[in-house]
């Protein structure tokens, strides 16, 4: 009997004073992390040196600001340029090293090595089911929210691996913000509670000040701080689609990432939204480091310095084909797969 | 025909627009069927109708003797014409209300961790275990909380009354919770008990409704929350609880109707009394079903009379109830079938 009095009572704690905890369930993500590596050292990597010349060379080229001035990155955006190149330190570069990716025993990418450099936009474009919303889930640990996916390589942000014991799951994915496919904002909180509510995930404490500076702050970044300032406490669902998404970006925002993942996120907007957006992305670019998914040429060309072409040929796991810089691979791809591709002849 | 604007160079079979309506698709069959479904619906409305009706009807007499003193009267001796259900409905509500407290966290527990933490294979067995609950029938739990519960219940009981004695209901006012030769019965049979035993008949339907709205949370604000570093506990409380609230409210509501009209585990377990009682730890207490089912065998035809208004106004609460649960259930985000 006296179990039912007790779990009531636990339960009503659980609930109600955990709200008030500061860094709740620490070991959540130490738990995950520390059991990542032992399955991922389980997975054979017999063929790790076949695939170096695939990548390597993209990464010297992408880490090398020559090449990089050299597509006219610099016209576009001078000072993300010059802090790329520095690399001041709130600006973090993104390293995948030799990804691995399954669901269930389906390998759907293989060894895939892509370096984003600091402050400036990567798109990542290939025929649909190639894997690239698997590389991007990777890179904020998404991934192994699915049951039964598996992972094996490194992410490096800014040199350290994400997925080390010594990361904790919650520190990467907000050090890490993702904007995804379909507008998520939280439907019933109001449009300023939705920018903050990564505070609130995160235990981050903050006056009321601070928040309404923050909440003018990421939404003005957004794009979005005009069209809803004089409805700020409306609910988040009550937006169109494209003000959804920008409000996604701009409660990405709040919690201060280093790099903000896009998958596809202009897909289910109109021409108009999806400018604005692109426009954010630009402007965006030179305080976050940004990774973008697109089936849009037009936008991957107008808004990223550097592409990446994945492709999963005929009942074969993901790669990495080609990539470099946006006027390269869109301009004189060096693998005829790539121009095949970026000129609409297949996928 | 006249309010339709058309271009005046339409063809001319759009000389005389007849105005356009939406066929049924399906034809007789279609038809058929809908009609086969209206009738049901009518079937279900005339039933609950009918025993409105009867209930008013048979117990008019009743009501007329005893006027609007009906509520208010605590006694039940029909026969002497001093008879209300000021007992029995303050009964059932605090045994209801004690269910609910106990039920509800219970249930809240078990749906959160069946939607969010279970591994799948552990997942579908908790979902058939409680709907099994669900199926056991009250006499079982009646016959546990009377040989199992009532006596194991006293030194709880007890800790609550010395304890806790000063908030409202919790106190037994001639106690000696601290006197070993305390008489131990005066802890059983209590509005407690019986409550604790209805919670268990009614958490599995508080749960399945909990669990169900739960499960909805859609992916995609999951996945937001988390990629924003929520733990677990925290997209739980930002996603899962702020979807499932309608389905709470609406499945404690459900609960509370059933707890209300739960008869034959109270009637084992309670001691019945005719007065108003307060202390909810104490020995003896009512309700009307229990009422119902301890007098309706041997009661003269006025007192069926008298029973008969008394489970009019059951009757009314659960209804009412009930009508307040599927109100919040339907105005709810939780009970829209889109996520989107
Ligand atoms: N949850 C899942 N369970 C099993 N397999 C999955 C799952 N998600 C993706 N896959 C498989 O992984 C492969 C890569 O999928 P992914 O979503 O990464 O492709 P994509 O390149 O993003 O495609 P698109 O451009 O259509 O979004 C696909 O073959 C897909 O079938
Ligand atoms: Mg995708």
């Amino acid at each position: 009997m006296g179990f039912l009095v007790i779990q009531s009572l636990a339960f009503c704690l659980l609930l109600f004073t955990s709200a008030r905890q500061r860094r709740p369930v620490k070991s959540v993500g130490r738990h995950r992390a520390a059991g990542r590596p032992s399955r991922d050292v389980e997975r054979p990597q017999p063929q790790a040196v076949d695939q170096e010349p695939v990548s390597a060379p993209s990464n010297v080229e992408l880490r090398n600001p020559d090449v990089m001035t050299s597509t006219g990155v610099n016209a576009i955006m001078p000072t993300t340029q010059l802090q790329a190149i520095r690399g001041p330190a709130d600006l973090a570069t993104i390293e995948a090293k030799s990804i691995s990716a399954w669901f269930d025993e389906r390998k759907v990418l293989d060894r895939v090595s892509l370096f984003m450099p600091a402050g400036s936009v990567t798109a990542l474009i290939g025929p649909s089911g190639c894997g690239k919303s698997t590389f991007l889930r990777i890179l904020n640990r998404m991934h192994e929210l699915i049951p039964n996916a598996t992972l094996a390589g490194e992410v490096l942000l800014s040199g350290s691996d994400i997925y080390d014991p010594s990361w904790k799951l919650t520190e990467a994915r907000k050090a890490i913000g993702m904007v995804f496919q379909k507008p998520n904002p939280f439907p019933a909180m109001s449009i300023c509670d939705n920018v903050t509510a990564g505070l609130k995930l995160t235990g981050i404490k903050a006056s009321r000040e601070e928040k309404d500076d923050l909440i003018e702050e990421c939404l003005t970044k957004a794009g979005l701080w005009n069209e809803v300032r004089d409805r700020l406490r409306q609910p988040g669902g009550a937006l169109s689609g494209g003000q959804q998404q920008r409000l996604c970006i701009a409660r990405s925002l709040a919690v201060r990432p280093k790099v903000l993942l896009m998958d596809e996120p202009c897909s289910a907007l109109d021409p108009t939204s999806t400018r604005r957006i692109e426009q954010t992305i630009a402007e965006l670019a030179s305080e976050v480091t940004i990774v973008i998914v697109t089936h849009n040429m037009q936008q991957a060309a107008r808004v990223s310095q550097q592409s990446a072409f994945f492709l999963a040929e005929q009942g074969t796991p993901g790669v990495i084909v080609e990539a470099g810089p946006t006027s390269k691979i869109f301009g004189s791809p060096d693998d005829p797969r790539t121009s095949d591709y970026v000129n609409g002849r297949f996928g | 025909m006249t309010t339709i604007v058309r271009t005046p160079a339409a063809g001319p079979e759009n000389s005389a627009d007849p105005a356009r309506r939406g066929e049924p698709v399906g034809g007789g069959a279609d038809r058929m069927f809908g009609l086969s479904l209206t009738s049901s619906g009518i079937v279900v409305l005339t039933i609950m109708g009918t025993v409105g009706l009867f209930l008013t009807l048979r117990g008019a007499g009743a009501l007329k003797v005893a006027g609007l003193e009906f509520l208010t009267t605590q006694a039940w001796e029909p026969d002497a014409h001093n008879f209300g259900i000021a007992t029995v409905l303050t009964g059932t509500v605090m045994i209801a209300t004690v269910a609910i407290v106990f039920a509800v966290p219970l249930a809240t527990g078990v749906a959160l961790y069946i939607s969010e933490y279970a591994p799948p294979s552990l997942r579908r067995l908790l979902i058939n275990m409680v709907d099994l609950m669900a199926a056991i029938p009250g006499v079982v739990y009646g016959l546990w909380g009377f040989y199992l519960l009532n006596p194991s219940i006293i030194p709880l009981a007890r800790w609550i009354a010395s304890n806790f004695g000063w908030i409202p209901f919790l106190g037994i006012a001639d106690s000696h919770p601290n006197d070993p030769f305390e008489p131990l019965t005066i802890y059983e049979s209590s509005t407690f008990v019986a409550g604790i035993v209805v919670s268990l008949v009614i958490m599995p339907t508080i749960c399945s409704v909990m669990r169900e709205s739960f499960a909805r949370a859609p992916i995609g604000e999951r996945e937001g929350a988390y990629a924003l570093g929520a733990t677990r506990l925290g997209m739980i409380r930002s996603v899962v609880m702020p979807f499932g609230r309608g389905g709470m409210i609406g499945g404690t509501m459900l609960g509370l109707g059933r707890a209300m009209g739960e008869t034959i585990s109270v009637v084992m377990i309670i001691t019945p009394v005719y007065r108003f009682q307060p202390e909810i730890l104490r020995s003896g207490t009512n309700s009307v079903a229990a009422l119902i089912a301890l007098r309706f065998d041997a009661a003269s035809p006025f007192e069926l009379s008298a029973l008969m208004a008394a489970g009019l106004a059951l009757f009314a609460l659960t209804l009412a109830v009930n009508f307040a649960a599927s109100a919040i259930i339907v105005r709810t985000r939780s009970g829209e079938l889109s996520g989107a």
